[in-house]
């Protein structure tokens, strides 16, 4: 079944794998819906008029193309490989999330649910679904943990603004992946209008899938932007992966591309040795949660163990599927940053290219300057910088010991 | 050869001319001797079949009062194969005939292997098991170990299951079908016989085996109710929550739970009784 070439990369199969990995592991309740599911996006990934009108709100509403920007301080600071950001930290609502919702809402509006659910743990992808919602007319409910609803008050008031409901999830230790249970129990309850909009590309079949699309334009743009500037492919991609959105977006339109190698940068917490850290593919094993099989932080019995990391939006002890597979079979490589060269990266960052990154895509960065010296000058790098920092400065302020 | 005690327990109740009351607990809840203590009275309160949670740190299908005794039990210590050796001391020390069933999410069951878990479950007295996060689609590498054990893969079935779904789910099942009566989380909305009963006729009719009814059944009167449409009544909610009452009121939560539990079994038992009187 494996594919012979990886230019012949076709995952998922028709059971929503990839490889050993995905799948539909949901309660029967749910399973007719994510069948549904399934079929609605196949027949609007199928039908122009959908991609013509998802392509029209994100040009003219999301902001997109987004802009490929050759980062020319922090390459000589390096001293290796051209870097390039991918800047989707420029999209409407400040990251890459925004992708994502553009196509769920509109995949929605067609099925005709009048009802959206999301979960959110920095509130990025609680932002852009409540943001979608209020341009649609839909009301919104936004599951966060009430750990993050805590830490991450700026999108919380964002959200309410926008006319979003937040509800705080007490269950559990209060994050991520507790507000995924929350969400995913709204949804076994409102089975006839509710449409949920999952923000990472994980969970039941087809969302690892749909969600990967959505996102792939982001490594649609940047294959066109670097052969126009560049005149070539890069030798590496380099992204952020918490649930991997922004990453399988990036990576997607290259998989049949063998020399350009996808590297994958979990966050490391604390570091790995401590087992305070996120990284499913480093420090994980494979096994089920949230409707997919993937790699889960998990105890000897399989218990779910909480992650931690410096970035909410990376603080997910699961990945989506497809990364779990790309693992596997070696096509993309998976190294991890501590939330102190995350942090290192986030100063830098700010310093030589006066971008002020998120937290989430600071971990990239803190490895490409190795990877930049390891494939040295001539060498081409694109980094997602998949979102902005505003909404990290009180934590990062924190950190670095100023009060605001 | 376990199936045959679910198989036994429901042809008994059928020659009775009644539903069965199934009973659901939380393995380890709230501490290894106390839910001992509980499981060992199950039969005695009028448990016709106990359905023993094992418990999950993310179970995405209940609602909060299973959520709490997941978190209680596995902070008392309790993993799956804990709940294996209970099942094994509950054989040995109180009853042979109760067929069990253990109810939770497919993890645990991955990490300690499909093959040995089939075998060790068996081994132990364990007649089927309930997988919430295992729909058909993905169930059949399970299945066949489950089926080289002699333990029956019980499936749930639910308001949004439409006829041509129906077949899929019943295939590869024995014992029983659960039917999920509300589209909801455990313990929160609450069942509505009336409403429930031409889905039960439909799914024995497609599986040809006893239909469960549970979800949102909580008070004797609706456990009365759903004995009276279908094959069996199942609580767990109610069961569960007692136990959470009784921690806070500072009392033995045993004899309270045991007692709820018998009350819930006298409504079931002489549900169709008082239809025929009624009649």
């Amino acid at each position: 079944m494996s594919p012979a070439k990886s230019n012949a990369y076709a995952w998922p199969d028709e059971n929503g794998r990839f490889g050993d990995y995905g799948g539909r592991y949901v309660a029967e309740t749910l399973m007719p819906l994510v069948l549904e599911l399934e079929q609605a996006y196949r027949a609007a990934k199928a039908d122009r008029a959908f991609q013509d009108e998802l392509d029209w709100f994100l040009k003219h509403y999301v902001g997109r193309p987004s802009p490929l920007y050759f980062a020319e301080r922090l390459t000589q600071h390096f001293g290796g490989a051209k870097i390039y950001f991918k800047r989707d930290e420029l999209n409407h609502t400040g990251a890459h999330k925004i992708n994502n919702c553009m196509g769920q809402i509109l995949l929605a509006r067609r099925m005709g649910r009048t009802r959206i659910i999301a979960e959110t743990g920095a509130g990025q992808h609680g932002v852009a679904s409540a943001t979608v919602c209020a341009r649609f007319g839909l009301p919104c409910v936004v599951y966060m943990g009430a750990t993050d609803v805590e830490r991450q008050k700026p999108n919380v008031f964002r959200m309410r603004l926008l006319g979003a409901e937040v509800v705080p999830v007490t269950s559990g230790t209060g994050t991520l992946k507790d507000a995924m249970n929350e969400a995913l129990r709204d949804w076994v309850t409102n089975v006839d209008d509710t449409f949920y909009i999952i923000g990472t590309a994980a969970g039941p079949h087809p969302y690892p899938e749909l969600v990967r699309d959505f996102q792939s334009v982001i490594g649609r743009e940047a294959r066109e932007q670097i052969l126009e500037q560049e005149g070539r492919l890069p030798d590496a991609l380099v992204a952020a992966i918490g649930g991997g959105s922004n990453a399988i977006g990036l990576f997607h339109p290259f998989i049949g591309d063998d020399g350009v190698r996808l590297v994958g940068v979990e966050a490391a917490g604390h570091g790995i040795p401590t087992g305070q850290h996120a990284a499913s593919l480093t420090g994980g094993r494979p096994g089920v949660l949230h409707g997919n099989k993937t790699y889960l932080l998990q105890d000897d019995d399989g218990q779910i163990i909480d992650a931690h990391s410096i970035s909410a939006g990376l603080d997910y002890p699961g990945i989506g599927p497809e990364h779990a597979h790309l693992h596997d079979t070696g096509r993309a490589e998976y190294v991890s940053a501590t939330d102190e060269e995350a942090l290192e990266a986030f100063q830098l960052c700010a310093k030589l290219e006066g971008i002020i990154p998120a937290l989430e895509p600071a971990h990239a960065l803190a490895r490409t300057g190795e990877l930049a010296k390891e494939i040295g000058k001539g060498g081409i790098i694109v980094m997602n910088m998949c979102g902005r920092g505003d909404k990290d400065i009180f934590s990062v302020a924190e950190r670095l010991g100023t009060k605001l | 050869m376990t199936k045959q005690r679910l198989d036994q327990r429901f042809a008994a109740l059928n020659a009775e001319g009644r539903a069965g009351f199934v009973a659901y607990v939380m393995a380890g809840d709230p501490d290894p001797e106390t839910a001992f203590e509980i499981l060992k009275g199950l039969p005695a309160a009028g448990a016709d079949v106990i359905e023993l949670g094992f418990p999950f740190s993310d179970p995405m299908a209940e609602g909060p009062p299973i959520q709490r005794a997941a978190l209680r039990a596995l902070k008392a210590g309790m993993t799956l194969k804990g709940v294996l050796d209970i099942v094994r001391r509950f054989r040995a020390e109180a009853d042979q005939d109760t067929p069990i069933v253990l109810m939770g999410y497919l993890n645990p069951i991955l990490t300690y292997g499909f093959g040995r878990f089939a075998q060790d479950a068996a081994d132990a007295g364990v007649d089927g098991l309930i997988v919430v996060d295992c729909p058909p689609e993905e169930a059949d590498p399970l299945a066949d170990e489950l089926d080289a054990a002699g333990v029956s893969l019980i499936r749930l079935a639910a308001p949004t299951t439409d006829d041509k779904r129906l077949a899929t789910v019943v295939r590869r099942t024995s014992g029983f079908v659960y039917y999920v009566s509300v589209a909801g989380v455990t313990g929160v909305k609450e069942v509505d016989a009336g409403a429930v009963a031409p889905a039960v006729e439909r799914v024995r009719k497609a599986s040809g085996l006893p239909v469960a009814v549970g979800f949102g059944v909580k008070t004797p009167e609706q456990a009365a109710a759903v004995a009276r449409i279908a094959d069996a009544a199942v609580v767990g909610s109610a069961l569960v929550d007692r136990i959470a009452f009784a921690i806070e009121a500072n009392e033995n939560p045993a004899p309270k739970v045991l007692e709820t539990a018998a009350a819930l079994a006298k409504a079931v038992q002489s549900a169709r009784l008082a239809s025929k009187a009624e009649a």
